[in-house]
């Protein structure tokens, strides 16, 4: 256990002085909410039809950009391999990343999405449930995205690979967290959309680390 | 019975397996797709509700199926090469896939050429539709992650990997979409509608199911030729078969 | 007891073997040398005796059993060191110690590896970030992880590529030190190395 902290307090350090990498992921997050108003017009009933939509995407375009770095790094300068070669299990020290890598850029758009989501002009109750929404699924995002990214390391293609690869796993998270807010804010309540969320984000925390270490080792053969 | 399987797991064996089978397959594919089409475009009654042009799921059906089976199928042979590190399971899931990639498109385009007198909506939102759309960019996925890597070991490895994980994800994919469509009430387009399949539509839609199950089995044996060549193409057998001799490297 | 043995291994490339199938034996305080020209398979041999690429053919044993089956006790008698270095140019030499250890399964204090870095001489920079030392002295770094660690067999890629003749005196003194401990040791490099004990050599090529 004391392997996994040591990790996710190693990568906490490197993801601190590496600010411009992490900030980016965020400003992207902001950028994109404030376009979709550009896009669409600044109709009050209109953003706050769309504005869950819009932010549960660009939360997960934003989680889409900052996935590549999670292994990159280590792989380039040799680290990954001590990763894989180290006596700990790998899926604990993959777990450890992965979460260093949600403190990082995931837990962020947590708090600021109720920020932008006064940009739609969303009640406070639809903005309380945006960031429960993303608090669980973020986690999820991170632990498919680690998937995508372990699979394609030094790939040529790269980001959009990932991207290519990965969206289309994303979409049950998609559906129930936007769904959650929109219905709060049709009034149906979602409780079953919090409860499914959560069935998904534990599986996926579960699942996830043995796929990549397996993904890993393949990208390192 | 399971020294018969692995017998043929070699790539010289099933090279010369496949060579015999193929011909065989195609032939019955065009004849299965024949009768299939007769029986959907000629014998068939017109829908009571939808008129002729509801003939087209005579292939969106079908298409549909056979996008879902091979996917399973991808899955089932990358499942084996994971655990047998057999180079013929990586070969056969590289192969399955621009197949079901096309059932899939297929699938799509004929969900929308049947929405579109329907509904008057070229694309609607059905729930189907929507993760046969899904499975399309899983499809997609896989055939760009295996072509992007250079190494073909390591890329028929990570497409295996991707092909699992996605075909874990299918289901939750469909249920997902179907809460999502179910909420919002989306159009349906569906078959149900119709007071009774008439026995005749549903033999239609099985025997081009059949049909399209024997091309996928046809053009799979013949792909995985092309990629036993490719791949193995330092070896002496190989290097030995006429169709090979006579090229100049 | 804890013997590293090669049974018969071989790896392909572009489906195409790249040397005879490979066989030997190292005992506790042996070295062994692997020469051979650029290509010829050196960084694939050692990296399948570490178990991070497959074997085309034949296996490696750790204590006369399988690495497969003793993963955990291999991977804590196993250091392996590549072409880079595993060093984190963000994190001071302290960090980039402490870290390493901890993932090495033999956790380091902070004194045990300020020592280490002074005895390289880099104790008046063990808190700078690496980004800000030259290669020598990252190379340095890493020669401190080697003197920290407790594994028992060693298998170094290159490790004398880039270093000034100081700095080969210094690695070639840690590697002794580890031969004399009954450590095991398995490197390339394509110079000759003056090791105390006999080295094996072993020469790859087709």
């Amino acid at each position: 256990m004391s392997a996994f902290f040591a990790l996710v307090a190693r990568d906490l350090r490197l993801a601190f002085r590496r600010k411009a990498e992490v900030l980016s992921g965020l400003f992207f997050f902001v950028v994109v909410a404030a376009l979709f108003p550009l896009a669409i017009g600044p109709e009050a009933a209109t953003l706050r039809h769309i504005g869950p939509g819009v932010l549960w995407v660009g939360a997960l375009l934003a989680s889409m950009l900052t996935l590549p770095r999670l292994f990159e790094n280590d792989w380039r300068d040799g680290s990954l391999e001590h990763l894989v070669l180290s006596p700990h299990p790998l899926g604990l020290l993959v777990l450890g990343k992965i979460f260093a890598h949600w403190l990082v850029s995931g837990l962020p758009l947590v708090a600021l999405a109720p920020l932008l989501g006064l940009q739609f002009d969303l009640p406070s109750d639809a903005l309380g449930m945006l960031a429960l929404s993303l608090l669980l699924g973020t986690p999820v995002l991170s632990c498919i995205g680690a998937i995508g990214a372990a699979l394609t390391l030094g790939v040529r293609g790269g980001g959009v690979l990932v991207a290519l690869l990965v969206l289309p796993l994303f979409v049950p998270v998609l559906v129930f967290g936007a769904g959650a807010v929109e219905a709060l804010n049709s009034g149906l309540g979602a409780q079953a959309h919090v409860s499914i969320l959560l069935a998904m984000l534990l599986p996926a925390v579960f699942f996830s680390p043995w796929a990549c270490s397996a993904a890993l080792r393949i990208a390192l053969e | 019975m399971t020294m018969r399987w692995f017998y043929y797991a070699a790539p010289q064996t099933f090279y010369g397996l496949a060579g015999r089978l193929w011909p065989w397959l195609a032939a019955l594919a065009l004849a299965l797709t024949l009768a299939g089409l007769w029986v959907g475009f000629a014998l068939a009654p017109a829908d009571a509700q939808q008129g002729e042009g509801y003939r087209i799921i005579f292939v969106h059906v079908p298409a549909s199926w056979m996008s879902m089976v091979i996917y399973l199928a991808m899955a089932f042979w990358a499942v084996l090469g994971l655990t047998f590190n057999t180079r013929l399971s990586g070969m056969m899931t590289r192969a399955l896939a621009p197949t079901g990639a096309i059932f899939a498109f297929l699938s799509l385009w004929t969900g929308a050429l049947w929405g579109k007198p329907m509904w008057g909506a070229w694309w609607v939102w059905d729930a189907r539709l929507t993760s046969e759309l899904v499975l399309f960019f899983l499809y997609l996925g896989y055939i760009a992650l295996t072509s992007a890597i250079d190494d073909v070991r390591r890329a028929d490895r990570a497409g295996a990997l991707i092909a699992i994980v996605g075909a874990i994800n299918v289901p939750i994919i469909y249920f997902s979409v179907k809460w999502w469509n179910t909420l919002h009430q989306g159009a349906s387009v569906s078959l149900t509608r119709s007071p009774s399949m008439a026995q005749l539509m549903l033999w239609g839609m099985l025997l081009m199911a059949l049909a399209m199950w024997v091309y996928t089995l046809a053009i799979v044996c013949y792909r995985v030729r092309t990629l036993i060549i490719e791949r193995e193409r330092h070896t002496d057998w190989v290097k030995a078969l006429p169709e090979v001799a006579g090229v100049k490297a | 007891m804890s013997q590293l043995q090669a049974i018969a291994l071989s790896c392909e490339r572009g489906g195409r073997p790249l040397f005879a199938p490979q066989s030997f034996t190292l005992s506790p305080g042996q070295a062994m040398q692997i020469e051979g020209d650029n290509g010829s398979g050196k960084t694939s041999l050692l990296r399948m005796v570490c178990g991070l690429a497959p074997t085309a053919s034949g296996e490696v044993r750790w204590g006369g059993q399988a690495i497969a089956e003793v993963r955990h006790a291999f991977s804590r008698d196993l250091l392996y060191l590549g072409h880079s270095l595993g060093l984190k140019d963000e994190l001071s030499a302290l960090e980039n110690l402490r870290a390493a250890s901890v993932l090495a399964g033999h956790p380091v204090g902070h004194e045990q590896a300020l020592q280490a870095l002074q005895a390289q001489g880099l104790g008046s920079r063990s808190h700078l970030p690496l980004r800000v030392l030259s290669q020598g002295q990252k190379r340095r770094v890493a020669l401190a992880r080697l003197q920290l660690s407790k594994a028992r067999l060693w298998v170094l890629d290159e490790p004398f590529v880039a270093l000034d003749t100081l700095a080969v005196h210094a690695l070639q003194q840690v590697l002794r030190q580890h031969l004399q401990q009954d450590g095991l040791l398995l490197f390339t490099s394509h110079q000759a190395v003056d090791l105390g004990s006999a080295v094996l050599p072993w020469r790859l090529g087709r």
